[in-house]
């Protein structure tokens, strides 16, 4: 077990490097590919007016007139060991992780993002729990009562969750419950609590995104859990199981399930990893400042270390979801410990 | 030996609790589908006392293995309509509570599967999975179930039984694997054990020692047993009685002496016919038995086997609109073939017998 988790891990810190090159790739290759200079990627540091010495100058200053693996050096190094940034009239140490400094308002890129974490963290880790819960239960009770009118009304429920956009879900939940017709019962969006501060706040504000983020993942897992069931309870060992004489609780839950749920923590991992990256259309919604939305900002924004940041750290997120489901599914599965 | 008679078989069905300690009488297992009804068993009567080991042969698809889930009370009774008897040592099983028969499945009767791999957990343990076993039938503590495990594992051969205790099935070889299920399947001491092709998915060499295992194991435990299987050679291995199955029904019962010696059914002349045996030349075919198992939900008029049946014609039509009763005639053992006795020896002496003894 313990070289099976080196093994990942090693695998993962692979994983890595190659994004962060392609990331690299993608903000200071591709623009170059398609007629940028150097002087064009640094105008966008020095401002509009700067005359064209100035722009000459800050490129040169900032290294775009570097070669690009010069240029991927640094940026790797200011993550690992943080960065001086010359700004001309001084010099100004970021220290590591170095994410940069915003375009638009001049403020280091890391502090922001960790900020706008906790909001992302609360919304996807308490969505999580929710979706889990009921999508599973429902797959299992529709998958054991197949045909009954539970499965097919949880069915329909299902494909209608999984169709419906969350800013569609999202607008008529806040609509039915927040804007005071028919009922206001939850917070109206836009706010957010930490939880260290009033948990039962954080949950009121949250309670609403929580649940229709929730409604659209339960979805998924539903279906995802009742088409598991169905197969494995087809399986021989149920056979075997029932065999011996084991209740059929028993049957469903110690062997039933345990099969069932290991594509579902695969995909469980991925989503959970990828919703950490910002949940973008939920947080939108329910205007809550998150990760997403700081990214859609920085992007409409057109303000450039804000984006990487955002996505390297989405990265990290989809590939420590990654590790952690591989782990998993070495506890869950015997067989993949020694693959 | 048992004799002829002993063969007959009761038909009078709600005729009171059975003396044998197994018996199955006019068991009929139907599966409503979209397509029609499945008939699977319809129907299958026999016995079985402790001690001894009835073979149940016939093609795939001839009801074979939905008989003995029958028997363990697997069928979902949602889709699944079974009518007829059961009696297992005094206790009727198809018309008992769910619950009843459940605490029966394990510990009084025990079954091993065909493929040991798929039907081992993959998640656990083998050595889990047998104290799992073990302690849904007996209330005793984790260290007691464990050695337990340990003893069972032994016994059935395996080596270090200790230490493979905590290996996972993928772990075991084919062979193992099934030494696996049978430890498990011994566990709890049933009474009755069934194997439902117990040998099929595994080498030749192997087999060999799994069906020495369970004649030694049955022998030891003194507990009746059934052999699912199409191999011949297997039941001549061990079987005491036979049973042959066609189209979801018995068609041919009696004792394995009198199955091989003098096969009453043409469906039992082709299955022996059908038999590589290594006293033959090389060059000589093995005569297959012409045509495919017939589909359960719409068998063949008369007699299912007619249309495979190359003395279907001599019985006066009667083998294409009547279907045959299971009864024996001449003093022979039962068969279910509109065939006189006459007719039967005559065939079986002039055209079947020599093939079969060409050496």
């Amino acid at each position: 077990m313990v070289t099976y988790i080196i093994r990942r891990l090693i695998g993962a810190v692979i994983l890595l490097f190659i994004v962060s090159v392609i990331i690299f790739g993608i903000f200071f290759v591709i623009p170059r590919l398609t007629g940028a200079t150097a002087e064009s990627l640094a105008s966008r540091y020095v401002g509009r007016t700067a005359s064209q010495e100035q722009v000459e100058a800050a490129a040169h200053r900032l290294g775009f007139t570097d070669p690009l693996p010069v240029q991927y050096g640094r940026w790797v190094k200011g993550i690992f060991v943080g960065a001086d940034y010359n700004y001309g009239p001084g010099v100004e140490h970021c220290p590591a992780p170095c994410l940069g400094y915003s375009f638009i308002n001049r403020r280091p890129v890391l502090p922001d993002i960790l900020d706008r974490m906790t909001v992302t963290l609360s919304l996807a880790v308490g969505a999580a729990i929710i979706w889990l819960f009921f999508g599973v239960a429902t797959g299992i009770v529709s998958a054991l009562r197949r045909g009954s009118i539970f499965d097919r009304s949880a069915m329909a429920t299902a494909l209608a969750g999984v169709s419906l956009p969350i800013f569609f879900t999202g607008i008529v939940a806040l609509t039915l419950f927040s804007y005071g017709t028919p009922f206001r019962i939850t917070a109206p969006g836009g706010s957010f609590t930490p939880i260290t501060e009033n948990p039962g706040l954080w949950a009121y504000d949250l309670i609403l995104p929580w649940i229709t983020l929730a409604f659209l993942f339960a979805a998924t897992y539903a279906r995802l859990t009742r088409a598991g069931m169905l197969e494995t309870m087809h399986e021989d060992y149920i056979r075997t199981a029932r065999a011996k004489g084991l209740t059929d609780r028993r049957t469903i839950f110690v062997h039933g399930l345990r099969s069932t749920l290991t594509p579902i923590i695969t995909v469980f991992g991925l989503d959970v990893g990828l919703l950490l990256g910002g949940a973008v259309l939920t947080e939108s919604t329910f205007s809550l400042p998150g990760l997403g939305k700081y990214a859609i900002d920085a992007i409409n924004d057109q303000d450039l270390p804000p984006v990487m940041g955002v996505t390297l750290a989405a990265t990290l997120f989809v590939v420590f979801a990654n590790l952690i489901v591989d782990i998993v599914y070495g506890i869950i599965d015997p067989r993949v410990r020694l693959g | 030996m048992s004799t002829s008679t002993s063969f007959t078989v009761d038909r009078t069905s709600g005729g009171g609790p059975s003396t044998s300690f197994l018996e199955l009488r006019e068991l009929r297992i139907h599966f409503p589908t979209d397509d029609g009804v499945v008939h699977a068993v319809d129907p299958v009567s026999f016995r079985l006392e402790r001690g001894k080991t009835l073979g149940i042969v016939g093609e795939s698809g001839s009801g074979k293995s939905v008989t003995s889930l029958g028997i363990l009370g697997l069928h979902n009774r949602r889709n699944a309509k079974v009518s007829g008897e059961i009696w297992l040592d005094g206790t009727e099983i198809v018309g008992a509570a769910p619950d009843t028969v459940r605490l029966l499945r394990g510990k009084k009767m025990a079954m091993i599967f065909q493929d040991p791999l798929s039907s081992l957990h993959p998640y656990y343990s083998v050595g889990w999975q047998i104290i799992e076993a073990y302690r849904t039938h007996n209330k005793v503590s984790k260290q007691v179930a464990r050695k337990h495990a340990v003893d069972m594992l032994g016994r059935v051969g395996i080596p270090r039984p200790e230490r493979r205790v905590d290996d996972y099935p993928h772990q075991f070889s084919g062979g193992m694997r099934q030494r696996a299920m049978i430890a498990m399947a011994l566990s709890c001491d049933p009474d009755l054990l069934i194997a439902d092709e117990p040998t099929t998915a595994l080498d030749v060499t192997v087999q060999a020692q799994i069906l020495d295992l369970m004649r030694d194991l049955q022998a030891e435990f003194n507990s009746a047993l059934i052999i699912i299987t199409h191999d011949l050679g297997v039941v001549a291995e061990l079987a005491d009685d036979i049973l042959v199955m066609y189209g979801g029904k018995g068609i041919e019962y009696g004792s394995a002496r009198e199955i091989f010696e003098r096969p009453e059914h043409p469906y039992t002349w082709g299955l022996l016919g059908s038999m590589p045996r290594l006293d033959r030349t090389r060059t000589e075919r093995l005569i297959p038995i012409p045509g495919t198992p017939p589909s359960l939900i719409n068998l063949p008029s008369g007699c299912a086997f007619h249309p495979r049946c190359r003395y279907a014609d001599r019985t006066n039509g009667l083998s294409y609109t009547e279907v045959p009763e299971l009864v024996s005639s001449g003093g022979a053992h039962p068969t279910r073939c509109h065939l006189t006795a006459q007719q039967r020896r005559e065939y079986f002496e002039t055209d079947i017998k020599p093939n079969l003894e060409l050496a």
